[in-house]
């Protein structure tokens, strides 16, 4: 697969790789039949901002990197601003993805929006 | 290291010196009479000789093609076409190589119809399956010596039987066995047979196929009279050469090489099986080619597992969807009836004869810690899934599996 560097240093050195036991937002996307399931798991302070992010992924490469990415993206936004993060943005940090990769394993954005929907959920 | 030779292998040192000369020097068209061309003729006719002996057949019942999915092409379409007044329904298992099962896909475009034989949970064929599959209209039975993602070994004597006495056309499909394992066409009573050059240290852009003499096949490529009127086209001189120094080597050390990739194989299974957790072997364990093992991991996906191993100067494969061009999990695993998702955590190792100084326990090690970092990233491992509450936002854009 051809994968820029960057997808590369994310892959093996994931950043925020672990679960979160005192989230207050977990969102989980994906499909494993698909080859591919991320847990985005967030920690949001009264300001709404996101304090802290971590995610979980079964997937490939590029599943593992976009994770990883989102979280470095994510960090420090607040939930307004994270919403706006699209699957472009964490591609284009990525300096892309392969064709291919774009709408199977770019999941990343998606999984970010699930945590935060689980979060008003949750303090509504 | 190299354990992806089922992809494809290194040309030896041999083979290349042999094929050296007809690149420059001896450089003729075999069809041409003057000394050059002479010269290229022979070299064509002692490859022509040394592809037959290492399958006990005639020369003259070697075509050189260009690889394993031409020959798959001229025998099954060349068969069919031929044969189409007499019946139009072929056998065939449910995992042939693509060359084959969409070749036969092409077919039923054209109205043949096509019986796709079922695998068990090892990956070999029922001959039951197969006797009740034979009707009057069937005009071939084409079915692969040894799996290439699993390779598992199909009983080609036995179907070879079957198809002899009920007067069908036998193909068989011996790209991963080749070199391997024994092919005797005689033995086995095959009609036809797919020959790959470099799956055996040859180089590529070249291949055969075995037609016994008395079978009749349509051609695929039109031309000048080459190959016996079967494939037109000036011979690749070079590649045939090397082809055939690569199936002398092949032959005379068929025993050796055996031995030796059967030892390491069966080491790199007790021992990936006994320290991986949740580590299995796909495919049965006897009837396997020597060289090949497919294992598959719970819980983690295939191309990851490649990356790292890559990066730890590992080279392999595997059946993910994720790693393939057209995102579809394996049709072979899946057809061993395995959970999909455990299809995408595959993993295929396949040796060659120069992989002897490889070392298995650092290999094994290698691969235990790769699966257990991927384990801990990964949300499917020693978690509950509330599989409700999961969004697959993948439906909005087209995802075609899911």
């Amino acid at each position: 697969m051809d994968y820029s560097e960057k997808v590369m240093d994310h892959f093996a050195n994931p950043r925020n790789c672990r679960m979160m036991e005192d989230a207050n937002g977990v969102g989980t996307v994906g499909n494993p039949t698909c080859g591919d399931l991320m847990t985005i798991y967030i920690k949001v302070n009264d300001d709404e901002v996101i304090e802290d992010i971590s995610f979980q992924t079964f997937g490939c490469g590029a599943a593992i990197a976009t994770s990883s990415m989102i979280t470095e993206i994510a960090v420090g936004k607040t939930l307004e601003e994270a919403l706006k993060i699209s699957r472009n943005d964490v591609a284009e940090e990525l300096d892309g993805l392969p064709p291919i990769k774009m709408h199977c394993s770019n999941l990343a954005a998606d999984g970010l929006q699930a945590a935060i929907e689980n979060y008003y959920e949750n303090n509504q | 290291m190299y354990l992806d030779n089922s992809a494809t292998t290194q040309v030896s040192e041999e083979v290349f010196k042999e094929m050296e000369p007809y690149f420059i020097e001896e450089f003729g068209n075999p069809s041409t009479l003057y000394g050059i061309g002479r010269e290229s003729k022979k070299a064509l006719n002692l490859a022509r000789q040394r592809v037959a002996d290492s399958i006990n057949a005639k020369p003259e019942e070697i075509i050189f093609t260009s690889g394993g999915s031409e020959s798959d092409n001229l025998a099954i379409k060349g068969v069919a076409f031929k044969l189409a007044k007499k019946g139009k329904h072929i056998i065939t298992t449910n995992i042939e190589h693509p060359a084959v099962k969409n070749t036969l896909g092409f077919l039923e475009s054209l109205d043949f119809k096509v019986t796709y034989l079922p695998v068990n949970e090892n990956g070999v064929i029922d001959i039951d399956d197969l006797k009740d599959a034979i009707t009057d209209e069937t005009i071939l039975i084409t079915v692969m010596h040894a799996n290439n993602e699993i390779g598992t070994i199909q009983p080609i004597g036995e179907i070879g039987k079957i198809a002899r006495e009920k007067g069908i056309k036998f193909h068989v499909d011996a790209v991963q066995s080749f070199g391997k394992i024994e092919v005797d066409v005689e033995k086995l009573n095959i009609d036809l047979l797919s020959l790959s050059s470099h799956k055996i240290n040859g180089p590529k852009g070249v291949g055969a196929l075995y037609i016994k003499k008395g079978t009749r096949v349509v051609p695929l490529i039109h031309g000048g009279g080459q190959e016996r009127g079967i494939r037109g086209g000036t011979e690749n001189v070079p590649g045939i050469v090397g082809f055939g120094k690569a199936c002398e080597i092949a032959a005379e050390k068929l025993d050796e090489h055996y031995k030796k990739l059967s030892s390491i194989r069966d080491e790199l299974i007790d021992k990936v099986l006994s320290t991986i957790p949740e580590a299995y072997l796909n495919g049965s364990v006897e009837d396997r080619l020597p060289n090949l093992v497919n294992f598959r991991f719970k819980a983690i996906e295939g191309e990851s597992l490649i990356l790292l191993l890559d990066a730890k100067g590992y080279q392999a494969s595997t059946g993910s969807a994720c790693s393939s061009n057209t995102l579809e999990a394996s049709p072979v695993l899946t057809a061993l009836g395995l959970d999909p998702v455990d299809v995408h955590g595959s993993l295929r190792i396949s040796l060659a004869p120069e992989s002897e100084a490889f070392d298995v326990d650092e290999f094994v090690e290698t691969i235990a810690e790769a699966v257990k970092r991927l384990r801990q990233m990964s949300p499917l491992w020693n978690q509950e899934l509330d599989y409700d509450n999961i969004m697959c936002k993948k439906h909005e854009d087209n995802c075609r599996k899911c």
